[in-house]
């Protein structure tokens, strides 16, 4: 297992945004009853909710050509990656999770209240992606002599979701953070997200 | 020597990191450290040499991720048979005449277990098995569990090391920035449950640096009866300079971890980023320390996924209500497996001020244990309050403390041999406190000095088991007092004497005492007052109850339990209806403008929607406020939603309110033991593989709304479940969700699977994956877009 552990506390983050958070949850055009919802939903989130955690690494590229990237450690299949990575040299593989504490509140609303449930999902999706935003803000001011490509995430495209085992395996993502692959290729904690960034 | 016995005299000192280590020595990104046990044994014996060379007693085989997840059983006996060998060559080989053990390393699945993962806990418990099965074949010392971040996956983890071998066991948690394991349990909690079920060692490793753990030692400390070990990080791991560097120097880990053995820890070494270096200094530090002695702490507690409950520091309310006993309603639900009803009575209870809730299923209709294990897995998806299993079936009771996360309050045994005879070696085994009732085979003796003797007999068995007398609450029964003038009072005084005599804890099922009399909350309320004045530590009774709510905030403010009686004051703020009109002044004045049911359901007012519903069935029957107000606001609702001028949580805010006012119509129909009117049956799941179920949940409120009797599987769910239940329920239609394209293999399997042995069966299916032409591939009659979609379909079938 390679690389670091990166932990954000909740100050590093901007707080939770209704906008997103009801565009994540379907909400096209909503309702007061919505918003009233989903502000009792925020105000009701208990403090230690979230626990932001990152762990990453920088790996070099082996190969790349039209259809393979050879990352030393796996071979991936994918045009749309490969046309991400043309021209670069080496990757950032990193992996962010909330926590379980979300997944938790979704659980304990969704057979009384799937309202309720809908909105704390959607607020856990809108946080794992602030936290995604926050690593690579850090990221980008780390590698303030290249840049850095908006995110890549594994099912983009025609990037298979199988390639997270690889992704897994090498960043340790179980031990360093808690995050877990089950046998279908789903992650738990649910909100979570692995991508690659490509460093230019 | 033993290490069980080598550890009682001395400061153990453990190992440093491996995996990190072996990254050194030119591990690649990605490889299985494991695998190097049959390619590169010579670096592993080398490393380990290293480590019995620097001063270790204890060192752990290469086998962090040994597990059949990860090797075929084969592989793994050949890499756990090579990583023990090894060891056992390195403690040979290496100079020091310290004692030297070989421990069995046993790291986690890599897996989340249910109900936040897909890993069943059953399998969990066979995959650890398998590895411990072979560490004992090969010769280990001893299991090592470290590394766990979730409670639930420690306790397969110990409970496969118990059920498999006899060795000692080490049990070590990686706690979080917050001092919480990952899923959320506190170091206390751990203790409860680990030193419950026989774990010989305690502690905390990875994680982080020894400063930052400091916290989590202390707590460890303050509350374990066995020693405490500490394999901390050499801090956090940093990328610097093309390479992984840790920022913690190898003098100031030294110190940390000393101070932390002068605290009171007995076992230290290293994890991630140390090296045989750090173990050497650790060593010099530590020599000729003499270790702390351990004092057993005498708690009484219990604990749940998360937190520790302690008996004594102030009386413990525990929630009544899951208890068929009396309860229609509840007993309806049951029958019918309705779980949502007993998980809205948990969190119900829990928002009352439970502190506990028991748990009783017994119904002569049901299968007790069957139940009792699913509502306890159900209601610890939900809650975090600890539970109290209350069944007089051992089999039930057995299967139901296996399944249980943390460290359970038992309910009961009784002074009878057999009683005692079939519970106490489930309470040794799973770990637990168990209430015991002071009667037994003569029955419930009529003075308190009976009663007292009763409960020196059990505590001098439950000694002879191995179970002690903190993990021991007496109740001393609560008889009616309209049949016996002195009941409350020797049941006062055998309370007295078991808390001043005995020195133990106790609990009531206050509300028997006033059996048979009319307005039974004076009665109850007044002797609970009574009992907890003379030192009750916990009441088995009603929540919702506002008499007895009442006594017991009112106790706790009079005897110093409540810092500036602010408990007290906000129970109070509940009592007057002033708060709704101050804090929502507008929102009373709209329900009050919305006259009809229909529009309070359009509008998504959930309690208004009650209200209304209870005030209606006065004046007309169930079906028809369900015809009249009910189906015609769903139906607006849903138009709107189909029309896109509503969108998906205002027509779920919607469903609930209309949700609200058929739970009041079920509950009246349930006391008139009249039936409420029901369509057909539609079973429901998530397939194989995926544990997404707000969609499911979505469509089955919709279905229940209009009057469908829904059988939800759940989620992640094997196609042989689905079509178990539509054959038992001969159900004319099945509802399927996925979320993932990767399990929609296991979704078009549960498809063949019902057309070709449930014929009768139609199957719709959604989720965010799945498209029209992809449902018609995978041979599905549906393809619902969205909740309504399915309404309507269901609808069309009738």
């Amino acid at each position: 297992m390679t690389g670091e552990i990166l932990l954000f506390d909740g100050t590093a983050l901007p707080p939770p945004c209704e906008k997103e958070i009801l565009r994540y949850s379907a909400a096209g055009g909503d309702t007061e009853e919505t918003k009233a919802l989903l502000r009792r939903c925020l105000a009701a989130l208990p403090h230690d909710t979230f626990c932001y955690r990152v762990c990453t690494a920088e790996l070099p590229l082996r190969a790349v050509t039209q259809e393979v990237t050879d990352l030393g450690f796996a071979v991936w299949k994918s045009r749309d990656l490969a046309r991400y990575l043309a021209g670069c040299e080496r990757i950032l593989l990193f992996a962010a999770t909330v926590g379980t504490g979300i997944d938790r509140l979704v659980l304990r609303h969704g057979r009384t209240s799937p309202a309720t449930a809908l909105l704390y999902s959607a607020i856990g999706t809108e946080r794992v992606e602030a936290l995604c935003d926050a690593f690579c803000k850090k990221m980008a001011e780390r590698y303030e002599n290249n840049t850095l490509k908006p995110r890549f995430s594994p099912g983009y495209g025609d990037l298979p979701l199988s390639v997270q085992a690889d992704v897994f395996r090498v960043l340790g993502c179980a031990q360093k953070i808690g995050l877990t692959l089950g046998a279908g290729g789903l992650m738990s904690p649910t909100k979570s997200v692995t991508a690659i960034v490509a460093i230019k | 020597m033993n290490i069980r016995e080598y550890m009682k005299h001395h400061t153990v000192l453990l190992d440093g990191g491996m995996g990190t280590y072996l990254q050194s020595r030119g591990l690649g990104a990605g490889e299985l450290p494991e695998t190097w046990n049959l390619t590169h044994p010579e670096i592993i014996e080398d490393i380990q040499t290293q480590y019995f060379e620097a001063g270790a007693n204890v060192v752990n085989t290469n086998t962090f991720g040994a597990s059949v997840l990860k090797f075929s059983e084969e592989e793994l006996e050949k890499t756990v048979a090579a990583a023990i060998a090894i060891a056992r060559r390195a403690a040979a080989k290496a100079k020091g005449d310290q004692a030297k053990f070989v421990a069995l390393d046993i790291g986690p699945t890599g897996r989340l277990l249910r109900p936040l993962g897909d890993l069943d806990f059953e399998d969990a418990v066979a995959v650890f098995a398998k590895t411990v099965q072979l560490g004992v074949k090969y010769g280990a010392d001893l299991i090592f569990i470290e590394t766990m971040n979730d409670s639930y996956e420690t306790k397969a983890a110990l409970l496969a090391a118990k059920e498999n071998s006899d060795l000692p066991v080490f049990v070590s948690n990686a706690y979080g920035a917050d001092g919480k394991l990952m899923t959320g349990a506190t170091p206390a909690a751990m203790v409860a449950m680990l030193e419950g079920m026989g774990a010989d060692a305690i502690g905390a490793n990875c994680s982080f640096g020894p400063d930052k753990l400091a916290p989590v030692v202390e707590e460890l400390l303050a509350h374990a009866s066995v020693p405490v070990l500490l394999k901390p990080n050499a801090g956090l791991p940093r990328f610097e300079n093309g390479k992984t560097v840790y920022d913690i120097t190898p003098d100031d880990f030294c110190a940390h971890v000393r101070t932390a053995v002068e605290n009171g820890v007995r076992l230290a070494g290293g994890c991630c980023g140390t090296t045989p270096a750090h173990i050497a200094l650790l060593a010099d530090a530590l020599a000729d320390r003499a270790p702390r002695k351990i004092l057993p702490k005498q708690e009484t507690v219990i604990s749940s996924y998360t937190h520790a409950v302690y008996f004594g520091a102030r009386p413990l309310l525990i929630g009544e209500r899951i208890n068929p006993t009396g309860k229609k309603r509840l007993k309806q639900a049951l029958i019918e497996g309705d779980m949502d009803y007993i998980l809205k009575e948990g969190i119900g209870q829990e928002e009352a001020g439970a502190k506990i809730l028991d748990v009783n299923v017994g119904l002569p209709e049901i299968n007790e244990a069957e139940m009792l294990c699913r509502a306890v897995c159900e209601l610890q998806a939900v809650t975090a309050l600890p539970l109290q299993i209350d069944t007089a079936d051992p089999a039930a009771m057995a299967g139901a403390l296996r399944r249980y996360n943390g460290k359970a309050l038992v309910n009961s045994v009784n002074g009878k041999p057999e009683s005692m005879h079939a519970v106490f070696p489930l309470v040794k085994k799973y770990g637990g406190t168990v209430i015991a009732l002071t009667l037994d085979e003569n029955g419930i003796p009529a003075d308190a000095a009976g009663r007292v003797a009763i409960a020196k007999r059990i505590l001098a068995v439950a000694k002879n088991y191995g179970i002690d007398k903190k993990d021991i609450v007496f109740d001393p029964l609560a008889m009616t007092v309209s049949a016996d003038p002195h009941a409350a009072q020797t049941t006062l005084e055998a309370l007295d004497a078991i808390g001043k005599e005995l020195g133990c804890h106790t609990s009531l099922g206050v509300s028997n005492i006033s059996f048979g009399l009319p307005h039974r909350e004076i009665i109850t309320a007044t002797f609970f007052a009574a009992a907890l004045e003379r030192g009750l530590s916990a009441a088995i009774m009603n929540p919702y109850s506002l008499d007895m709510m009442k006594t017991y905030r009112a106790h706790a403010a009079l005897h110093g339990l409540d810092a500036n009686c602010t408990d007290y004051i906000a129970f109070c703020e509940t009592l007057t209806d002033a708060p709704a009109a101050t804090a929502a002044p507008a929102r009373k004045a709209a329900d009050a403008a919305m006259t009809t049911l229909r529009e309070a359901i359009i509008k998504g007012r959930r309690e208004y929607a009650a209200e209304l519903t209870r005030t209606l069935l006065t004046e007309k029957a169930g079906l028809a406020i369900i015809e009249e107000e009910i189906i015609p606001a769903l139906d607006t609702v849903g138009r709107g939603f189909e029309e896109k001028t509503v969108y998906l949580p205002q027509l779920l805010i919607s469903a609930e309110a209309a949700g609200a006012a058929f739970e009041v119509i079920r509950a009246q129909a349930a006391t008139a033991q009249a039936d409420t009117p029901r369509k057909e049956t539609v079973v429901i799941a998530t397939v194989l593989g995926d544990i997404h179920d707000i969609g499911k949940n979505i469509v089955r409120l919709l279905l229940e709304n209009y009057g469908y009797r829904v059988v939800d599987l759940g989620r992640d769910v094997a196609p042989e479940t689905v079509l178990a239940a539509v054959l038992r329920e001969r159900a004319p239609l099945v509802g399927l969700s996925a979320l993932m394209t990767t399990t929609v293999p296991a979704m078009a399997e549960t498809v063949r699977l019902l057309h070709e042995k449930a014929p009768f069966c139609r199957v719709m299916v959604g989720g965010a994956v799945l498209t029209e032409a992809y449902a018609a591939e995978m041979g599905a009659d549906k393809y619902a877009a969205d909740a309504m979609d399915a309404v309507r379909y269901a609808e069309a079938l009738q």
